[in-house]
């Protein structure tokens, strides 16, 4: 650590967080060194590839294409701020029940990006979620897997899926 | 090799002002970000060569979209997500929404902001063929004072354009008179999502008793930065929308296109499919009016 660096706070996951980091440090490393959330992956590391997704100030990110300096008074939800209170949002519930995660890498990322599309949109269509997720790559399901659990989570409970998101801002 | 963050100094001062007296008190030193879709990339392998960044995210003074009766004003920090959400935009400028639509991701769309494209200045840039086909007007702006040029006339070579060092891009001026012009846009890449143009033409054009009055062709990797097609426009300008016209705007395009190979395709490919997109925006042109 050093006395140059500045002071940054952020919300993450509804928590006030401040960290000391060189301003130009990547968002995604502030939160996996300083904050140890290692839900957010580096992937491509040039956003490519969506693994490094989370939300900032209710925006879809890659995490690694963000100083951290331009996160400071932002309100940021990773991953580990999807689930309230010990119950899973209903998006992680489908990846679950449809096998919309295989190795893992991906998941957050989806999760993130299908998390961003569904507050917005809480019917999509296949077209609409095979947009949203389109700057996530998945080499494990074929992404069909994916696009099912999406699907799942916005029919079977349209309007919990709609609120989870929204209320995890 | 891994670049090192340690290694480039950021800050934000946070309103337009405070970033304009910055860039005027050490000119050429700093080095502007917005949403840094470009900038991190290249930082992350080790080759950003500034060392000191400003950052232009936040400041609400450079992210808007003002309408007024005869134009459209877009601040540079107007973001891809901005532009494609916008009514008037949509309406009035379907070729502008459609290229922020299909820019990278939408992780990418959030951050990457209409001015980041434009000064970055990629020949495969994807909004610059739809604000040449709009005839788009750039305005800067610094501590002297603001200035307006064509967009047709801010590019100057391979990654380069006519800001002074001292200056920002403030906004991007678009007419609002296409609402009766025919309008097309067609990006072709390597796949259908964050794919980057291995050649895109836009154009819009008005047909005035059968004849053609107006067009403009805006073009991405058909030159070393996104230019008009002037010579091949000439060709079709005054003409019917006949085969020989056709003819005579393919042969056009094919000798003023200067597109070069690299990674993403070659000259020889980008020459042709340049044409033929030419092409299908007359045919399909002609046979709308045809029908109506």
């Amino acid at each position: 650590m050093s006395a140059q660096w500045p002071a940054i706070r952020m919300t993450v996951n509804g928590e006030s967080r401040t960290v000391q980091a060189p301003a130009m440090k990547r968002l995604l490393d502030v939160l996996r060194e300083d904050l140890h959330l290692t839900g957010a992956k580096e992937g491509c590391g040039e956003g490519e590839c969506g693994s490094c997704s989370v939300r900032m100030n209710g925006e879809l990110v890659n995490s690694c294409l963000v100083p951290v300096l331009q996160a400071a008074g932002a309100t940021i939800q990773t991953v580990e701020g999807l689930a309230r209170n010990g119950v899973l949002h209903p998006l992680q519930e489908a990846f679950l029940q449809c096998g919309g995660a295989q190795c893992g890498i991906c998941t957050p990322g989806m999760l993130m990006a299908a998390a961003q599309l569904i507050e917005r949109n809480p019917h999509p269509s296949m077209a609409q979620i095979r947009e949203g997720l389109a700057g996530n790559l998945c080499r494990c399901t074929g992404f069909m897997r994916i696009f099912a659990s999406v699907i799942a989570a916005t029919t079977q409970q349209p309007e919990s899926a709609g609120e989870g998101a929204s209320d995890a801002r | 090799m891994r670049g090192n963050a340690e290694s480039h100094a950021l800050v934000a001062p946070g309103s337009l002002a405070a970033v304009l007296d910055l860039l005027a008190a050490e000119q050429g030193a700093w080095m502007p970000i917005a949403g840094g879709t470009e900038i991190m990339v290249a930082h992350a392998a080790g080759r950003l060569k500034a060392t000191k960044l400003v950052s232009l995210w936040g400041i609400a003074d450079l992210r808007f979209i003002q309408a007024s009766a005869d134009g459209v004003a877009i601040g540079a920090g107007t973001t891809f997500i901005d532009l494609r959400c916008h009514a008037i935009v949509a309406e009035e400028f379907p070729l502008l929404a459609k290229a922020s639509a299909w820019i990278g991701s939408i992780a990418n769309q959030s951050r990457a902001t209409l001015g980041g494209n434009l000064v970055n200045g990629s020949p495969a840039a994807d909004s610059s063929p739809a604000l040449l086909a709009y005839d788009a007007e750039i305005e800067m702006i610094s501590v002297r004072g603001r200035r307006r040029v064509p967009y047709s006339a801010f590019h100057t070579g391979y990654k380069s354009n006519v800001l002074a060092p001292d200056e920002l891009l403030y906004a991007v001026h678009l007419p609002r008179r296409f609402a009766r012009h025919r309008q097309y846009l067609r990006k072709v890449g390597t796949r259908r999502a964050m794919a980057i143009s291995k050649v895109a033409l836009a154009a819009t054009a008005l047909l005035e008793y059968g004849v053609i009055r107006e067009v403009r062709l805006g073009a991405a990797s058909l030159a070393a930065y996104p230019a008009r097609m002037p010579q091949t426009e000439n060709a079709l300008l005054g003409q019917c929308i006949t085969k020989e016209t056709i003819i005579a705007a393919r042969e056009t395009i094919l000798a003023e296109a200067q597109p070069i190979d690299d990674i993403r395709s070659t000259a020889e490919y980008r020459q042709r499919v340049a044409a033929n997109l030419l092409e299908e925006f007359l045919l399909e042109w002609s046979r709308e009016e045809q029908r109506t």
